[in-house]
């Protein structure tokens, strides 16, 4: 079937198979490899992409459901102005180690701060409970998201902040 | 030789950004899954449904005729290579040849245009199984009537590394035995004596990313893509199996999307260069996770200990059998066992100690190396013994543990063999227990646990690396370490920078290419910083040895009076940029400067295990924790644990190792278990197998970093990452025993604990201890 979309700003069409998953459209034919592959059920949050602004599982999102919508890749994220707000916080705490999980997080991480919903501890913590870091333990990630989200950090165990 | 006043530390010990971070940020960091070659072909695996059957046949006709299937591999392509392998012993089909032994174990495999077409011609090969009796349990393998699951004699592989393989027992596939003393007669003087039979899960490593090989089998070799941990030891089985050359078989590594432990020694690599070879093109393997989860795992294991006291806490004796459930095939299960061994009796002064350990083949799937394997398995049991000797001589958890620990210097192993301890026990326990307000008041269902054990880390220490400085004063470093996520790269960096006297801004560190990057031995045990890092050390002052002997003959001095520093060959106040010291030694704005360094054991030693571990990993950790009695949900609220480091490259780096073992630690303790039903894996999924998420982070997770210089590494380095998972397990079993509820088997799953509760609500059916 005939499919047109928005990947990160540019139109995009093709010919895709009706079970075709957003994942491997994304992967294989516009080898957008950004968005990575891991549990394959929905769970580690490792695959997320935003569709129409929203964070999906793009390894059980068919690529069908992508028509007529503006699909954001971490390759299209890194190129808005407010990407640096988010590589400088977790560049400053080392908020990532193998960096697989890391394209869906920050993904997941842009769409609670673009609406609104990462206005305290609480709410920072419940937003990324939904994807896996196996690395890091989290700590990390939640002091960078709180810096993006400018949120007074809880945390009184960092004593290693980056004096480059 | 002149003695030079050491450069004050400037690049060391400071938290440097990370070298990969932003490409890894911006999505632009390559993975094997990420990458594709000219030509390549997608491989999909026939996996065996039934764990223990012989193969009556394979036929992969219908498979053949599909369209864009290019090759497919049965055992009866091997007919021309000796097709075992494994790196401690050679028992390990490349593919199943007449029988298969767990359930997922390759019987086929398919090379076809794309993954789908693939995985459509899988489905159609039809293959008639005879099915066998399934030992897929210790207790099933280990009976006497068990039937043998490996009948040929077998070989010993490559990198065994533990002495010489013995006759076999049954499916016993190695044994390691630690005694001193006279356990019986320590036993029967003993006022306090505390035994227990226990119990510890196979879990799953999780690395996100699963196992992915590109093979390209060619004529002059072959080459791979892989996301091995340890590059040059794939590099030699391969060779060895396929009769090549050693230089003839590259193997490239990308970034990995975590390791730990799952990627090391041999995995996916043969089967994706027999497909490779067969298809004649290039081909990609890349695991779903219910593949990877049957490609490595940790050993599920069985164990009795019995520790005797006297009765003022003093430790006397104690023994210590168990068995690890290796699986099928051996891969990493003797050093697992033995590691284990080693941390059985706990850093303590006894008596007398008896540790029998076996490591035993079962139909299940096999079992390899996960972070701090062994001590994980052992200090959960060896200190909540201790802790009970402390109940019941009225002594306080540290302090019993202040009383009996071994002292810097004095040997660990219980026969005086080996390494002495190269760390400060009771300091790391005594910060630990602080951290999580050791002394506070305590209210009911709320308890704190310490725990402390130590890890043979190192492996074997052979690293080389090479330094080179280019002619615009920037350089590189090739090291074989990979780049797991754990921060060699950044780390590396520190160090050549730190020894040349630049900044490590300007330092690059590449992934390895075995064609290119000198020997490194592998990327486990914590070795990296401590051995691959004295190797970049050295290089980096081989350089820099160059860099002074050129400015002295421009400055006409000795080298040694000319300083390096800020990118400047510095002499009273003079100034020569690397740049201009490169033109001066070449005569032109080019060429370069490279040196290499080398790690190897020296002294007569040769590195073997006997000789004791390159380092003991400290492994120190203490949580609070508290237990609902109504559901068995156990919350951990605090936990700190210690980075006993010697010293700290990059102090953050350190904390992001320990944070992260803190989560899989309690992961471990808590939740995480794979279960066999007749030898097949019943939540081979995240759906069912449930890993760490920010929930379960405690509120205060503290880090903290011990630098006491004691480490053979860089700047007394020594290595860190793996010990805080071993103790935080322990650290929690302990603490729920404060709470009130002493477990015997993990993980502490909410059921359990709360059928535990039932049962000490009935003081009759107490437990065995």
């Amino acid at each position: 079937m005939d499919l047109t979309l928005t990947v990160n700003g540019s139109e995009v069409r093709a010919s895709v198979e009706p079970q075709e998953l957003l994942l491997d459209f994304l992967r294989e034919r516009l080898r957008l490899t950004g968005a990575k592959r891991s549990c394959d059920v929905q769970v580690c949050g490792t695959c997320t992409v935003l569709v129409d602004g929203l964070p999906v599982s793009a390894c059980t999102f068919l690529a069908a459901d992508a028509a007529g919508r503006d699909v954001l890749t971490v390759e299209g994220f890194a190129e808005m102005p407010e990407f640096e707000r988010y590589e400088t916080a977790f560049m400053r705490h080392a908020a990532l180690q193998c960096g697989y999980c890391t394209p869906g997080l920050l993904l997941t991480l842009k769409s609670l701060a673009d609406h609104g919903e990462l206005d305290g501890e609480e709410a920072i913590r419940h937003g990324l409970d939904g994807n896996l870091c196996r690395c890091t333990g989290y700590r990390s990630i939640l002091e960078a998201a709180r810096e993006v989200a400018g949120v007074t950090s809880v945390d009184t165990s960092d004593v290693g902040e980056v004096r480059a | 030789m002149t003695i030079l006043e050491r450069p004050a530390l400037t690049e060391v010990g400071v938290a440097r950004p990370r070298k990969d971070g932003r490409e890894k940020l911006r999505g632009q960091a390559q993975y094997v899954g990420d990458m594709e070659m000219a030509g390549m072909l997608h491989g999909k695996v026939l996996r065996s449904p039934f764990a223990h059957a012989t193969i009556r046949s394979i036929d992969v006709e219908r498979a053949l005729e599909i369209p864009g299937v290019s090759a497919i591999l049965t055992g009866a392509d091997l007919h021309d290579i000796e097709p075992y392998y494994g790196h401690a012993i050679k028992d390990r089909p490349i593919i199943a040849l007449d029988r298969v032994r767990f359930a997922g174990e390759p019987v086929a495999a398919v090379a076809a245009v794309d993954e789908a077409t693939a995985e459509a011609a899988v489905a159609t090969i039809g293959v008639e199984y005879d099915e066998l009796p399934v030992l897929d349990t210790l207790e099933a393998a280990l009976a006497p009537d068990a039937p043998r699951l490996h009948e040929r004699q077998p070989k010993v592989g490559l990198f065994h590394g533990l002495g010489n393989l013995g006759e076999q027992q049954g499916n016993v596939c190695y044994e390691h035995t630690i005694a001193a003393g006279d356990v019986e007669k320590v036993t029967n003087g003993a006022a306090i004596v505390v035994e227990g039979t226990y119990a510890f899960p196979a879990v799953y490593q999780y690395a996100m990313e699963t196992h992915a090989t590109i093979a390209h089998y060619h004529g002059d070799g072959v080459t791979l893509w892989a996301n091995c941990q340890h590059p040059f030891l794939v590099q030699a089985e391969i060779a060895d199996l396929f009769g090549l050359d050693i230089g003839s078989v590259r193997i490239v590594v990308p970034y990995l999307g975590g390791g730990f432990g799952s990627k090391s020694y041999t995995k996916m690599e043969p089967l994706t260069v027999a497909l490779a070879r067969k298809a004649g093109r290039p081909v990609r393997i890349v695991n779903r996770v219910d593949e990877s989860m049957v490609t490595s795992r940790r050993h599920g294991m069985r164990c009795w200990m019995r520790t005797t006291a006297a009765a003022d806490g003093r430790l006397l004796g104690r023994e210590v059998h168990f068995w690890m459930d290796t699986g099928a095939y051996a891969d990493n299960g003797p050093r697992v066992t033995a590691t284990a061994a080693d941390a059985a009796p706990g850093p303590y002064h006894w008596e007398a100690v008896d540790v029998q350990a076996f490591c035993v083949y079962c139909n299940t799937a096999p079992s390899g190396s996960y972070r701090a394997f062994g001590a994980t398995h052992l200090q959960w049991i060896g200190e909540s013994q201790i802790d009970e000797v402390a109940r019941r001589g009225g002594v306080d958890p540290v302090d019993i543990r202040r009383r009996n620990l071994v002292l810097p210097g004095e040997p660990v192993r219980p026969d005086g063999s080996g390494k002495p301890l190269d760390a400060d026990l009771v300091g790391d326990v005594e910060r630990a227990a602080e951290a999580v307000g050791w002394e506070e008041p305590k209210r009911p269902w709320l308890g704190r646990g310490v725990s402390v054990g130590l890890l043979a880390a190192g492996a074997h220490p052979v690293s080389r690396a090479s330094v080179r400085l280019c002619s615009d004063g920037s350089a590189d470093v090739y090291v074989g370490t990979t780049e797991l996520g754990q921060g060699p790269r950044t780390v590396m960096a520190q160090i050549a920078a730190q020894e040349l006297g630049l900044s490590s801004d300007v330092v690059r560190v590449h992934g390895a290419d075995t064609r290119f990057t000198p020997y490194d031995r592998s990327t486990g045990a914590s070795r990296s910083t401590t051995i691959a890092g004295l190797a970049v050390k050295r290089a980096a002052e081989n350089v820099a040895a160059r860099l002074r002997e050129t400015a002295g003959e421009v400055w006409d001095v000795e080298p040694e009076a000319v300083e390096l520093s800020g990118g400047q060959a510095r002499l009273n106040g003079e100034a020569l940029p690397f740049p201009d010291v490169i033109a001066k030694r070449f005569g032109f704005r080019g060429g370069e400067i490279i040196e290499g360094g080398e790690v190897r054991p020296t002294g007569g030693a040769t590195g073997s295990y006997a000789e004791g571990p390159h380092f003991w990993e400290v492994c120190v950790a203490a949580v609070e924790v508290e237990v609902d009695p109504d559901t068995g949900v156990i919350t951990v609220l605090r936990s700190a644990t210690v980075a006993d480091v010697g010293k700290a490259i990059n102090p953050q780096l350190v904390e992001r190792q320990d944070e992260g073992a803190t989560l899989q630690g309690i992961g471990n303790a808590l939740f995480e278990e794979m279960r066999f039903v007749d030898g097949v894996i019943a939540n081979d999924n995240l759906l069912e197998y449930r890993v760490p998420r920010v929930a379960d982070l405690p509120r205060a997770m503290r880090s903290i970093i011990v630098e006491n210089a004691d480490g053979p590494g860089p700047y007394g380095a020594k290595g860190c990452g793996e010990g805080a998972f071993a103790a935080v397990p322990a650290a929690i079993v302990c603490a729920l025993a404060d709470a009130g509820v002493p477990m015997n088997e993990l993980p502490l799953t909410p059921e359990r604990v709360w059928r535990r509760l039932q049962e000490l609500s009935q003081p009759t059916k107490g437990s065995d201890r």
